[in-house]
């Protein structure tokens, strides 16, 4: 990993491309919430293939491409080969294409007849029965968590990779950022379901700032799939949500059966509780 | 407390000590409820302060009742110490610029703020001496630390009242402050028995020019202190540290609590002597600067334990057990002292209720190896 950014080093302003698969566009909005910043991006970076943002579409390859949402066509299963052929550095943005995302709820039940109760001619509907993470599919360099995701975060992987460095993207839980930025605890002073304990940082703790429990957004905390660490102890929080804050089995499934429900972690939690 | 130096500030007449600190350019932090809890925020007039309030606390629980009384210290505590004024959650260290064929590093020290905290518990002040022994009285002092200490005053107030969660009393720390105060307050009905603790404390009070507490009200104001002491239900029994834990190394309790610990960090945040931190860059997108932060870590946190190559406390058991064997045994050896205060907080404010007083007693009843295991613990 270290190889791409030494290679991106190299190069005098890399070719960024940024592509969307099964998502809301709410990522790629991120990267052009940067504002002021997107301007400085755009100097260090040839913005070759932004449709979101840009008509001029260059054909790649590229070096570092950005994707967003996850895979739920036959379509999308090839051409999301065509971008890793493409790219040297494949970054992942947001919980759809790091984790399959809120359609991955899909996967739980049976699309077909979905497509049944809701379109009036379903025979051309083209999907998969899943939708799964990009890394399902191909090799990916780094991922980036949330809905969406946090435009910081994603300046500061492409300011690492210019510099060459390995990108720095903290593991730790939620907590640890609400306790730095002097939060009172929702869990603890209000008994409402906070998954913070058990969720990656990287969002600045948005949800507890504002007085809501976190939902999960940005997955699993420490080794959500691969990666040092363990899987976060969901065990011991589902065991307090029913217990300490009286939430029944279904409501416990639900709670991590949100954005990020087919993470590993989270998934294996939903599905314990499911059979109570 | 030494009676004759005690002055007596009828509550209604609490603002003057509040204006006399405003006129020394303090700015005055206080108990102030903020999302359903205590926290330090700016006080101006005595109705910031959280009137009538009380704090109910137990393992993974924290609830704030308004009673109608006009008390005015009656929360013990929220889940700041002391330890955000001093030991800053996110410390700016150094801004690095690139020059001609290097680097010039700027070193960046906190604006020297004047600070009035008011409401300081004898925990906190132990926790703060524990903090000033890490940060200032070792080899090394850390200017950071040092810039902020030296701009404090501290207003101590010596609890009348104990949570289910406090246990100060077995740590003697408290729950009187005994130093490291500038003033101390004792709240006797409508009344505060002001003692002064520093000669900038002092010099605030002769200012104040209160009658002097009569021996009647002084003699309350202890007993209620006292009283308060008895009502702890909570112990910790240090009494065979630091050897017990070390002997426990290989208990089975380790892993049963393994299994409920989140590994969240919420409990070494809480913490007013846990000093752990992380170093990060912030640099700009062009590479030519970069700010060098010091920001609080955990040693819950999976990077914390890695060392080249290698991370040494990779499971949750290791992690808990290297927090708490550090924490009441290995801080002694360290530092001369235990790094628990007694203030109770890592056991309110962790969100599954693991009690480290409940672990260690259980810890410490079959600690020596050799000794029969229970079938179960």
């Amino acid at each position: 990993m270290n190889q791409a950014a030494i290679q991106l080093k190299q190069t005098s302003r890399p070719k960024l491309g940024v592509f969307k698969f099964a998502s809301c566009d709410g990522c790629q909005l991120s990267v052009l919430n940067l504002e002021d910043d997107l301007l400085a991006l755009g100097q260090a970076l040839d913005i070759a293939y932004f449709p979101e943002a840009s008509s001029r579409m260059e054909a790649g390859p590229y070096d570092i491409a950005l994707v967003e949402g996850s895979i739920t066509t036959e379509e999308d299963a090839h051409r999301i080969r065509s971008v890793r052929e493409q790219a040297k550095v494949v970054v992942t943005i947001g919980a759809c294409a790091t984790t399959g995302g809120i359609q991955a709820l899909r996967n739980w039940a049976d699309v077909e007849s979905f497509k049944q109760v809701v379109y009036p001619s379903p025979e051309y509907i083209q999907s998969l029965r899943t939708s799964t993470p990009i890394s399902e599919h191909v090799h990916v360099e780094f991922e980036l968590w949330g809905c969406p995701i946090d435009k910081g975060q994603l300046l500061r992987v492409i300011t690492d990779l210019l510099a060459g460095v390995q990108p720095r993207l903290p593991a730790d839980s939620v907590c640890l950022e609400c306790k730095r930025r002097g939060n009172v605890c929702v869990l603890v002073a209000k008994g409402v379901p906070c998954l913070g304990p058990v969720t990656r940082s990287g969002c600045g703790a948005i949800c507890p700032s504002m007085g809501r429990d976190c939902y999960g957004c940005f997955g699993p905390m420490e080794r959500a799939r691969t990666g040092p660490g363990l899987p976060p102890n969901t065990a011991s929080l589902a065991k307090q949500f029913h217990g300490g804050l009286q939430l029944i089995p279904v409501e416990v499934v639900r709670r991590f059966r949100g954005i990020n429900g087919y993470a590993a972690p989270f998934k294996q939690e939903s599905e314990r509780w499911g059979q109570k | 407390m030494v009676p004759e130096a005690c002055g007596i500030l009828p509550i209604a007449h609490f603002q003057r000590l509040l204006e006399a600190l405003h006129t020394r350019g303090y700015r005055i932090a206080g108990p102030t409820v903020r999302d359903g809890a205590v926290v330090w925020e700016t006080v101006r007039l005595v109705s910031d302060l959280p009137i009538g309030w009380r704090d109910h606390q137990e393992p993974g629980r924290y609830r704030l009742e308004q009673t109608g009384s006009s008390q005015v210290f009656g929360v013990v505590h929220g889940p700041q110490s002391l330890k955000p004024f001093v030991f800053a959650p996110r410390e700016p260290l150094l801004q690095i610029e690139r020059t001609q064929g290097g680097f010039a590093a700027h070193p960046k020290l906190p604006r020297a703020d004047k600070i009035a905290v008011i409401g300081a518990r004898a925990c906190d002040l132990a926790g703060l001496a524990i903090q000033d022994r890490i940060f200032l009285n070792g080899a090394y002092q850390d200017p950071s630390y040092a810039a902020r200490r030296e701009g404090l005053f501290v207003i101590a107030v010596h609890c009348t009242r104990s949570l289910p969660t406090c246990f100060c009393a077995s740590m003697d720390t408290g729950p009187q402050a005994k130093t490291g105060f500038d003033l101390a307050l004792t709240e006797v009905d409508d009344h505060l028995v002001i003692e002064p603790g520093s000669k900038a404390g002092s010099d605030l009070l002769s200012d104040l020019s209160l009658p002097p507490a009569a021996q009647h009200v002084i003699g309350e104001a202890a007993a209620r202190v006292g009283a308060c002491a008895r009502s702890q239900v909570r112990k910790l029994d240090h009494t065979r540290l630091p050897q017990a834990l070390y002997d426990a190394h290989d208990h089975p309790r380790w892993d049963n609590v393994a299994a409920r610990c989140l590994a969240c960090t919420n409990c070494t945040m809480v913490c007013p002597t846990c000093f752990c931190h992380t170093v990060e860059e912030t640099p700009d997108l062009t590479g030519q600067r970069t700010e060098h932060a010091r920001l609080w870590d955990s040693c819950f946190t999976q990077e914390h334990g890695y060392i080249h190559g290698k991370n040494i406390r990779p499971t949750i058991k290791d992690r808990y057990r290297m927090w708490l064997t550090h924490k009441l045994a290995s801080w002694i050896d360290q530092f001369g002292t235990s790094g628990c205060v007694g203030c109770g907080r890592c056991v309110t404010w962790c969100p599954v209720g693991i009690d480290l007083t409940e672990e260690v007693s259980v810890l410490l009843r079959h600690s020596t190896r050799t000794e029969q295991m229970p079938g179960q613990v």
